[in-house]
């Protein structure tokens, strides 16, 4: 009876992971296919992959992608951890506020997001480019930098600071020493997260941004005027590297608790 | 000094690129061109915006997205209670193979469901061995449906399995040897506990699935428009911005409001007690 029970939930289990990854699969393996028709199997071939890479538009919507997160995720983190500690140290009733008000581009529509931005930069009179895409990815990673960090701050020891300034330290100096590097595994997931919002984010660049593409704009013109294999090329390439990024992620995280382990 | 100043870029930063784009919608929406190159203000785009044309597919946005959020939980709910079950000794393992195609871009999940669907696909071939001939899987309802279940469904699945590997298991424990059997185990103790977690999974489900754009595009084809599509009709195709700004306030208003109701809930802490 056990048996047949967990029989069954692995069956099951099963399923759902067969439709979570079999479209995936199958176009991680018609990337490799010699004919231009999927479902059709004419033969192994890399020269998807060589079209993709001699593909400008798609490299340099590949730069812009890769080059838009860095930039935004470093800008967000250093603006998202300074407004952490800023809110930290607000009064309640202050900060309740400037919480909520925090919260609102996490709740709003990413359409209502985007197309705010657009009508900021139009009547503006700023031309839609790489500065405005750039701007609009640093606007939605912010919050959610912050919210990585106000929880480390709120389960640091409040006296070690003060320790510090009593023992005679600058309160800049003493922020550096003593509150960094305590928030520091907030900063860090606060910055991971920011970088891939910001590599995933199709919504808000589609409306912020003209002439300039980054992957989702091009994949999504790409996509309506029908199917083609340098795009399969181009989701596999992404997403084994989705896979290493995670593995070793993980990796770092399993042994950063191994090692703890060990000490405690 | 005080530290509070460190907040002030961040201030500054939200006031321009968040507080002032809001108001620019507000003020889009309630106001039109005039004739004479200028801008009057009236409330005509608030009143064409309930109009029954507009309100019929705001309405038909909801419904699919209610379908589909339905499907995702009906879905995810057993994932994630095999997961966390006590004979199952991986599952901690198995649920980042269940999130994974959360981090990877939704319109190459889309992408990857057209091509499996598309005529002459692996899934038309599949139900060809049956002797089911040219079925119609794209550019339909159905279609709508199914993209939106395989976008959201790690959405579903994730805050369940992490309200349900926090219970206690002193409590399901304490609740057998009082002679509960595993019926009772889950609707006294298990299935209130999660709920929390399946509340969170609904807003993070319904909401993007009913604001979504582009995907009803790709695989409903362009007969089929939700919401988002129709905003972004108003600014790219009928260059009526003001228009276009009254129905992302509609919109932005209807998600707003009801995202604080639903955090109220999953905030609430007797919220798990409602059954």
């Amino acid at each position: 009876m056990v048996k047949v029970k967990s029989l069954f939930q692995k069956g099951y289990l099963g399923l759902v992971l067969l439709f979570l990854y079999a479209p995936i699969a199958t176009l991680i393996i018609f990337s490799f296919n010699a004919g231009k028709t999927m479902g059709k199997w004419s033969g192994f071939s890399l020269k998807w992959y060589e079209q993709l890479f001699q593909d400008p538009s798609l490299m340099s919507a590949l730069s812009t992608t890769l080059t838009i997160a860095v930039l935004s995720a470093l800008i967000a983190t250093v603006i998202g951890t300074l407004a952490a500690i800023g809110i930290h140290s607000m009064r309640k009733r202050t900060r309740s506020l400037v919480e909520t008000a925090t919260y609102i581009p996490m709740l709003n529509p990413d359409i209502v997001t985007g197309i705010s931005l657009m009508l900021l930069f139009l009547f503006l009179r700023v031309s839609l480019g790489y500065t405005t895409l750039l701007l609009a990815h640093i606007t939605f990673n912010i919050p959610y930098v912050i919210f990585s960090v106000l929880p480390k701050l709120r389960q640091m020891p409040q006296n070690l600071y003060e320790a510090a300034l009593d023992l005679g330290c600058k309160p800049t100096r003493a922020m550096w020493k003593i509150i960094v590097p305590q928030i520091m595994p907030g900063i860090v997931t606060g910055a991971i997260f920011a970088l891939t919002l910001s590599i995933d984010d199709f919504v808000v660049s589609y409306f912020t941004t003209q002439g300039v593409s980054n992957l989702s704009i091009a994949i999504y013109a790409m996509a309506r005027r029908g199917i083609s294999p340098k795009i399969n090329a181009l989701s596999a390439i992404i997403f084994v590297s989705i896979v290493t990024l995670l593995l070793i992620v993980n990796i770092r995280a399993n042994r950063v608790q191994n090692g703890k382990e060990k000490k405690a | 000094m005080k530290r509070s100043v460190f907040a002030t870029p961040y201030l500054i930063w939200m006031a321009i690129f968040i507080l002032v784009p809001l108001g620019i919608i507000v003020y889009y929406a309630m106001t039109a061109a005039a004739p004479d190159g200028g801008v009057v203000f009236t409330l005509d785009n608030l009143i064409k915006a309930f109009d029954p044309l507009y309100m019929g597919i705001l309405g038909r946005s909801v419904w699919l997205a209610f379908i589909a959020t339905c499907v995702c939980l009906l879905i995810g709910y057993p994932v994630a209670l095999i997961l966390t079950s006590r004979n199952f000794k991986k599952g901690s393992l198995l649920i980042i193979l269940f999130v994974l195609p959360m981090w990877m871009n939704f319109l190459l999940r889309t992408y990857a469901l057209i091509n499996i669907l598309d005529n002459g696909g692996v899934v038309a071939q599949f139900l060809g061995l049956f002797g089911i001939q040219n079925p119609k899987l794209l550019y339909n309802t159905f279609a709508i449906i199914l993209g939106l279940v395989y976008n959201y469904l790690p959405f579903m699945i994730l805050p369940i399995y992490s309200a349900m590997v926090k219970i206690d298991h002193g409590l399901i424990e304490a609740a057998e040897d009082l002679g509960a059997n595993s019926w009772n185990v889950f609707r006294r103790v298990r299935f209130p506990l999660s709920l929390p977690g399946v509340v969170s999974g609904i807003t993070m489900v319904f909401m993007p699935a009913v604001t979504t754009f582009a995907v009803s595009r790709l695989l409903g084809g362009s007969n089929f428009m939700m919401y988002g599509d129709v905003i972004e009709n108003q600014f790219f195709f009928m260059r009526d911005w003001h228009f276009g700004a009254t129905l992302s306030l509609v919109m932005m208003v209807l998600m707003l409001v009801s995202s604080f109701i639903f955090r109220k809930y999953q905030d609430d802490d007797s919220g798990g007690m409602l059954w």
